[in-house]
């Protein structure tokens, strides 16, 4: 037999006989094993998942779940096609043992896998002092459980709403809250609302808009502490600039942490910054070495994108997770000269006090930002975002229509200022900074030292260092 | 029933909300927010609005609840 047919009587039979696991049973871990199906793999497949829950969509959670219109157990995900998996729902994993190929279950099971997707995605930065994040009416929010008990809690009309964090799941959440006319204080330690993801230009006009819908916004404040009542019951919150607000429900909104503490030991990039793997979705391992068994995908994976300098991003979005998922199924049951690229230009959508928000590429990999159509007095406009004379990012406000031509400028890397589509030109279009927050200097990424002399025996190594 | 809108694809035409106003509903001018697990006695009219989509954006469960997978 030649050499090529040898290696496609190996992918038939891989396709029929082999094991392929998914440790996360969410957006992206249900796409893929759907799509393995679709592939054409009939072998076992068995799908992880440390939540009880079937597959369900999160983006409803801090919109129409909250508002009391959906209960937030109707959001399960719909299903495309039968997958003949095992599901094991409700357990953790907690180890991989890549030279055994075994994921460890919380119970104890091992189970071994030829391919493994990891698929664990992201959890709620919790409010980071224990015993005031244990008072009643604290609350965050990422799970269909956590977005249950915060709808019950605003069902229950308190008097004040603080939501400390001013990205867009809180901002998402205050504008629920002007929508049920309870009183809501936003308390953002940057600039203004949304400035990490969209820079402070597009952040002032979030900030005006929070404002007219009767938002107390606070922004360059910290929370430094909350305090409960005798029954345990969250009352107040002190902040850095001396004020207190009575709120009797805080919700912190600080933004995610990657899962990826059951990989530790495993030897794979994984840390702080998700897991590392190629645009083809293949983990990295812990040199910096592609795995070949290994798969990420979702919000846990980091890979570097052509459009952007070959940056690592993390996308943590909806259609990442969906594409992602796509690309690394399709890897996972094919041969080199039939890998895919997931070169997915990066979209997100947010609604929130009643305008819809929506961007294409990546805004923050821009500098300039130019308003390029409509008028940001009746909050309809689209505005672009330009590094080095290059478009690399466009937002709109109710203008969503016109994300799709800006897309298309993005992915032929073309000149920034771009042309503008002909149509309802503001007056002025002169790029202005865009007005990004210095990038943070992260707390806890572990460093990486490098071990051993000889060429076979030096590898890489995490060194955790203490909180 | 499940269903699931693609909001990076949506436009907010709002032709669902013609066709199925007590699942799809518009927030303002064109934030489209939707009943994702709506009554199975509601499938045609779903259905339609799906259909009606100029941008495919609506994407309706294909199994029936016939193998859709407990939990263990
Ligand atoms: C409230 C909210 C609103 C959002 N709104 C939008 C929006 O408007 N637009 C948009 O584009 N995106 C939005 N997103 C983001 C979007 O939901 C995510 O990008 C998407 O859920 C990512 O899917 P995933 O499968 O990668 O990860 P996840 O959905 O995080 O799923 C990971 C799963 O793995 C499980 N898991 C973790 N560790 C383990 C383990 N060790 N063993 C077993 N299972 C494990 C988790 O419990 C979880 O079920 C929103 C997210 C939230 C929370
Ligand atoms: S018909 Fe399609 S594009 Fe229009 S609002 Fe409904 S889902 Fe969006």
């Amino acid at each position: 037999m030649t050499m090529s047919a040898t290696l496609a009587e190996l992918v038939r039979d891989f396709k029929a006989n082999g094991r392929i696991v998914i440790v996360g049973a969410s957006l992206a871990g249900l796409r893929a094993a759907e799509a393995l199906r679709e592939e054409g793999f009939s072998g076992s497949l068995t799908i992880i998942g440390d939540e009880p829950y079937e597959p369900y969509d999160r983006p409803p959670l801090s919109k129409q779940v909250l508002k009391g219109w959906v209960p937030a157990d109707h959001t399960l995900l719909p299903r495309f096609r039968e997958l003949d998996a095992q599901w094991r729902l409700g357990v953790a994993a907690t180890g991989l043992d890549r030279a055994t190929r075994q994921v460890r279950l919380a119970d104890g099971e091992q189970v071994p896998y030829h391919r493994l997707l990891i698929a664990t995605g992201t959890r709620a930065r919790q409010w980071p002092n224990p015993t005031e994040a244990a008072l009643e009416g604290v609350f965050s929010l990422r799970s269909r459980d956590d977005a249950a008990r915060l709808q019950r809690a605003l069902a229950e009309r308190p008097s004040r709403v603080l939501v400390i964090g001013g990205g867009f799941i809180g901002s998402e959440v205050a504008s629920v809250c002007r929508e049920l006319d309870i009183p809501v204080t936003v308390a953002e330690r940057g600039s203004a609302p949304l400035v990490g993801a969209l820079g402070g230009v597009i952040g002032e006009i979030a900030a005006e808009m929070q404002r007219d819908h009767g938002v107390d916004l606070r922004c360059g404040v910290g929370v430094s502490s909350l305090e409960g009542d005798t029954r345990g019951h969250v009352r107040r919150a002190r902040l850095s600039d001396g004020t207190t607000v009575e709120a009797d429900v805080v919700l912190a909104a600080l933004g995610s942490i990657r899962n990826v503490e059951w990989l530790e030991g495993s030897g794979l990039a994984a840390g702080f910054w998700g897991v590392g793997c190629d645009a083809g979705g293949r983990a990295f391992d812990i040199n910096g070495v592609v795995t070949d068994t290994v798969y990420v995908a979702g919000d846990v994976a980091r890979a570097p994108h052509v459009l952007y300098e070959y940056q690592f991003l993390a996308m943590e979005h909806w259609d990442n997770a969906v594409f992602g998922a796509e690309v690394a199924a399709h890897n996972m049951v094919s041969l080199e000269p039939d890998y895919r690229p997931h070169l997915l230009l990066p979209g997100f959508w947010s609604g929130q006090f009643g305008v819809n928000i929506k961007s294409v590429g990546v805004p923050p990999f821009g500098d300039e930002i130019v308003f390029t159509q409509g008028s940001v007095k009746e909050r309809r406009f689209v505005a672009a975002y330009g590094r080095r004379g290059r478009i690399v990012a466009a937002v709109s406000f109710d203008h969503g229509k016109w994300l799709e031509y800006y897309a298309r400028l993005i992915e032929q890397s073309a000149p920034f200022p771009p042309p503008p589509p002909g149509w309802d030109r503001p007056d002025v279009m002169k790029p202005v900074p865009a007005e990004f927050p210095a990038p943070g200097v992260p707390t806890a990424i572990p460093d990486v030292v490098l071990t051993g002399h000889d060429p076979s025996g030096r590898s890489a190594e995490f060194r955790p260092r203490g909180r | 029933m499940r269903i699931v809108v693609d909001l990076n694809r949506c436009q907010g035409y709002a032709q669902c909300v013609y066709l199925a106003h007590e699942i799809f509903k518009l927030n303002g001018a064109e934030a489209l927010t939707y009943e994702p697990n709506p009554d199975d006695a509601r499938r045609l009219q779903v259905e339609r609005a799906a259909a009606a989509c100029p941008v495919q954006a609506i994407m309706i469960d294909r199994l029936d609840g016939a193998e859709r997978g407990a939990p263990s």
